[in-house]
């Protein structure tokens, strides 16, 4: 199956708002700490690694200066 | 207190001079079965609904009229919908720019457009934008037309609560007048006045919440201009004059434009004309001529009061919550908490209903209110990021957003109002009918063309069955009441009003609540299971929920 990059979430406010939250009370290397461990479980999750390299070539493309 | 009367703001329309009432030639305090403090667009909603209902009402506003300023512009659907029912609802649409759509920016780049009414069969639009001072007017002038045809709604303008005792009975009121000092008491107060509600400092009650960090300024400014009458939104805008920016048409030549300043800023610079010129050029160019109409720099809170409801004082609008402006859920979420409470306390004083269905105002509106907070937060997390990461994550999804559709629903310039559903509420009765999600109980009824005209204007100011296709009409008996019936015969039951009401259903039956929210349905006229519905939502019977 291919990268789903149509909307797919249900309820993309409350997770957005879960997303955030997790950071709270955290320090930047904390933070940093929870973004890579949290990639690595959604990573394994998918399993695909054909999905998981397309989705790091379109998160790396165009990222702002 | 008893300190001079003094205007705390210049007035857009004098409404409700001051005269001298007959309260205040008398020994004792007179006794009023309702009185509201507060004449802005909660306080006259709840007046007007209470007084077409047949009840005297008192309203005490400590000016004589309308404060200038826009405020709040965005009115919603669901509150014109209520307008109507008020008979104001005609000149706001009128006067207001209808809108439905809007578009997000993020720098040049658009990212996004959206539609807040993509189905049609509506009576109002999705939204008007329009001046307070107007919507307030209207009000003011519906009111002036319900005393003429015999309501009795007195609007006393320069009285001023100065002090109160609450107790079981209702409120005795201390109120100030350019003549002086009387007392009236209140058998029922509302308490319609504002985020920095004095009842609710008198009754020495807390109002707690987040405060947040962030500046907004708004200018409105006049101009003749051909954008489209769309919500236009930009985060980080190409001209800088703000991290984010709004851009709405007002009535009369009028825009809205917000720019979001920051926290840390010197307030008597940025509304300097100058400053505030230098950032609208920027904006819209150097040669769009334009006059600066009215400007104001606001901050934000999100707070509530943990009860709307303290024995006979009652809470509404912005004195029981307060949202941030993004998403429109104030003044909206204001006039719905009327429309909750006026039908109840109608019941109550009529002895129709016992005091306890006011403690379902406060369950239903505080459910409300929690909802239009979190939708309020969550937009305000997402303009004002309030950590570096949230900034990051903020400035992933704008980046990924143009190319990838999945990032734009994560997107939050604001959600817009729309009415609570009151899911597991007391009130609900009884859902019979496989029909569609949006009319279950508790939902409010989705508008839909009928006849020559619109559902909602035949639902009344009253309980009402709607029968569709099931073979009623005129009045249906239940529980000692007679209730007006809407009837839609099998041959009318297509089109919205059959998706909104049928759905795979053949026929169906509602009890509609006074305000237009479902209270029950089946599929066919059940005496016995309405008459327990009806006196679920009435109170007379409660039930665990």
């Amino acid at each position: 199956m291919p990268l789903n990059t149509k909307a797919n979430l249900g309820n993309p406010d409350g997770f957005y708002e879960s997303l955030v939250g997790a950071h709270d009370g955290l320090s930047e290397a904390q933070s940093e700490a929870l973004n890579a461990r949290l990639i690595l479980l959604l990573a394994n999750h998918i399993g695909d690694l054909a999905v998981l390299r397309d989705a790091i070539t379109k998160a790396r493309q165009n990222i702002p200066k | 207190m008893n300190a001079p009367l003094i205007d705390r703001y210049p007035l857009a329309f004098k409404l409700y001079p001051y005269a001298r009432s007959a309260d205040q030639d008398v020994a004792t305090p007179a006794r009023h079965p309702v009185v509201i403090v507060g004449g802005g667009p909660v306080g006259l909603a709840a007046a007007l609904d209470l007084g077409l209902r047949g009840q005297p009402v008192v309203v005490l506003d400590d000016h004589e009229g309308v404060g200038q300023g826009s405020r709040a512009i965005c009115f919603a659907k669901r509150t014109l919908e209520i307008a109507h029912r008020l008979g104001a609802g005609a000149d706001m649409l009128a006067k207001g720019v209808v809108w439905q759509k809007g578009r997000v920016f993020h720098d040049r780049d658009e990212i996004f457009d959206f539609d807040l009414l993509p189905e049609a069969g509506h009576r109002c639009p999705a939204f008007i934008n329009l001046q307070q001072p107007h919507f307030e007017r209207f009000l003011h002038e519906a009111i002036e037309r319900a005393n003429a045809g015999g309501a009795q709604i007195d609007v006393r303008g320069k009285n001023r609560v100065d002090a109160m005792q609450a107790d079981h009975t209702g409120a005795l009121l201390d109120v100030m007048t350019p003549e002086g000092g009387y007392q009236i008491h209140a058998d029922w107060l509302i308490a319609c006045d504002g985020a920095r509600s004095p009842v609710r400092d008198m009754m020495g009650l807390g109002f707690e919440g987040r405060v947040f960090e962030d500046n907004f300024l708004i200018a409105d400014v006049k101009m003749t201009a051909d954008f489209p009458t769309e919500r236009w939104f930009w985060f980080e805008p190409w001209f800088k004059s703000g991290s984010s920016a709004l851009l709405h048409k007002q009535p009369d030549d009028i825009w809205r434009i917000d720019f979001q300043l920051g926290w840390d800023i010197d307030r008597e610079k940025e509304l300097k004309p100058e400053n505030v010129r230098a950032r609208v050029d920027a904006m819209l160019g150097a040669d769009v001529e334009y006059e600066l109409d009215w400007c104001s720099i606001y901050t934000f809170q999100c707070r509530r009061m943990e009860k709307f409801r303290h024995g006979r004082v009652l809470f509404a609008g912005d004195s029981a919550h307060q949202v941030s402006p993004f998403g429109a859920r104030g003044a909206n979420s204001g006039v719905q908490d009327a429309d909750n409470l006026a039908w109840k306390l109608d019941m109550v004083l009529r002895g129709q209903a016992p005091e306890s269905l006011m403690d379902t105002y406060c369950q239903e509106r505080v459910a409300a209110a929690e909802e239009n907070i979190l939708n309020s937060t969550r937009a305000t997390d997402f303009l004002t990021p309030k950590s570096s990461v949230s900034k990051a994550f903020r400035d992933a999804v704008l980046s990924l957003a143009q190319e990838f559709e999945f990032a734009r629903p994560l997107i939050n310039s604001g959600r817009l109002s729309v009415p609570c559903v009151y899911d597991a509420h007391a009130l609900n009765g009884e859902d019979a009918l496989e029909g569609p999600a949006r009319t279950r109980p508790g939902a409010p009824c989705p508008d839909a063309p009928l006849g020559n005209g619109f559902l909602l204007d035949q639902l009344g100011p009253d309980f009402t069955i709607l029968s569709i296709g099931a073979g009623l009409e005129g009045t249906f008996d239940v529980a000692g009441q007679t209730l007006r019936v809407v009837a839609v015969t099998e041959d009318e039951a297509k089109g919205p009003i059959a998706e909104r009401y049928l759905g795979g259903a053949a026929s169906a039956v509602y009890l509609i609540r006074p305000d237009q929210h479902v209270a029950g349905r089946w599929p066919s006229a059940d005496v016995a299971k309405i008459a327990v519905a009806l006196d679920r939502a009435t109170g007379r019977v409660t039930h665990a929920a």
